[in-house]
């Protein structure tokens, strides 16, 4: 499933997973991380619709939700592009140049934090993915990308037809 | 319960198994700084400012978070502890856009108060000047994240004491700010009951009674005891 597909994609049995999963928890506000997990990988992101539907089923303040949920990096609470650029900017990889990575993707694509309007890229940044041996890494859709320079991007994205 | 004993600067004292070294210090009169702690709440660890050195241990204490031993023995206001203090105090200060000159909570502000009596005159660090909304969407209250030190006093009394947990903390690091409900305007939030204790704890201007103007914001944070005082042992003490 796309990620960003949208939330009531017809023939929809994502909200089913997502109430078996809170049921499997027996609706325990204990559970709110792993509940969101499930939500996110269903949807792609948690939209304040999904938000508030969690925070009525586990019988928590909204507040908490949303104050959970931006809390980790692995929870995005818009709709995420087609393909998402993370680059480190850790200690290792910040001193080998991953700076000069965000700048192009900056360049060519959006701010960091956001997505391009077409939907296609998204670029985030991260502090030390534990890759350090690899700096400067980038995670791509999921892979690291190793020792990765400005030129590497620049094939990244005329391979995926970025503009 | 036991009653144990200990030394604060110097100081021979006794105060109840499971208090606090903040709690047993203020009621011997030793006033350790503190911006996240009030009375009636839990604590949470948040400021750092009541950081103590507790004999025999390297690293600092948080005096709201530790409790006292026998036999203790505890320094709260060393030149190490004044330092760190100031810093943090300069830290606050530069992180969000303090104008005193110009705040509602002028001359009744905790943070104001702290950097006078450390002589705080002007802050070593580089201004940050972030830009943060004021949110003025309540009816009778206004929230000004400009000055907010994310102490999260409003959190926690909204929770532990109305019950609505109406506030959260949302984001991480430098960029976190304070939340009503899922994020909508504080005058559109579903669970707040409009009770104003959040304003009342609130140790800086950033939550304010609205038609305050400059330094004329004060507040009765004395409320909080009364009210959990009756409800934990049912009595009335003014
Ligand atoms: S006014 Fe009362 S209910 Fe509303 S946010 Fe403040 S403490 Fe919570
Ligand atoms: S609004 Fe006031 S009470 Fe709430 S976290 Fe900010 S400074 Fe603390
Ligand atoms: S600093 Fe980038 S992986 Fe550690
Ligand atoms: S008062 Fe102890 S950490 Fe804030």
């Amino acid at each position: 499933m796309p990620p960003n597909a949208p939330a009531a994609a017809p023939k929809d049995n994502r909200e089913k997973l997502l109430e078996r999963a809170m049921s499997r928890h027996q609706y325990s506000g204990d559970a709110l991380i792993e509940v969101l997990h499930t939500a996110q990988e269903l949807y792609g992101f948690l939209s304040p619709h999904l938000l508030t539907a969690i925070a009525h089923k586990l019988r928590l303040p909204p507040s908490r939700v949303l104050g959970v949920a931006s809390f980790y990096h692995f929870f995005s609470l818009k709709p995420k592009g087609e393909h998402t650029f993370t680059v480190c900017l850790g200690t290792a990889c910040y001193v080998a140049g991953a700076l000069g990575l965000v700048e192009r993707l900056e360049k060519r694509c959006c701010k960091a934090g956001t997505t391009t309007p077409d939907g296609k890229v998204s670029v985030e940044t991260a502090r030390c993915i534990g890759s350090c041996g690899l700096a400067p890494a980038v995670i791509y859709d999921g892979a690291v990308l190793a020792r990765v320079t400005p030129e590497g991007l620049d094939r990244e994205l005329e391979r995926i037809g970025a503009k | 319960m036991s009653v144990k004993t200990l030394e604060i600067d110097g100081k021979m004292v006794t105060g109840m198994a499971g208090e606090t070294i903040f709690s047993v210090a203020w009621e011997h009169g030793i006033h350790i700084p503190r911006l996240c702690h009030i009375g009636g709440i839990s604590d949470v660890g948040a400021c750092r400012l009541c950081m103590v050195e507790v004999e025999g241990q390297r690293k600092l204490q948080a005096a709201c978070l530790t409790q006292i031993e026998e036999g203790m023995v505890v320094r709260t206001d060393t030149p190490r502890l004044k330092a760190h203090r100031k810093l943090i105090v300069e830290l606050l200060m530069a992180e969000r856009n303090h104008i005193c000159a110009v705040c509602v909570a002028n001359g009744a502000c905790e943070l104001q108060e702290l950097a006078r009596s450390m002589g705080i005159d002007h802050v070593r660090l580089r201004y940050r000047f972030p830009v943060f909304p004021v949110d003025t969407s309540n009816e009778r209250f206004g929230m000004d994240h400009n000055r907010c030190v994310l102490c999260t006093r409003c959190v926690r009394v909204c929770d532990e004491v109305e019950g609505a947990h109406t506030w959260d903390v949302f984001g991480r690091g430098a960029g976190s700010r304070i939340i009503s409900d899922l994020g909508e305007p504080w005058g559109a939030s579903e669970s707040c009951t409009g009770c104003g204790k959040c304003v009342q704890v609130c140790p800086t201007g950033a939550l304010f009674d609205k038609g305050k103007t400059v330094a004329e914001m004060r507040k009765d944070r004395g409320f909080l005891k009364y009210i959990v005082t009756a409800r934990e042992k049912k009595q009335w003490i003014g």
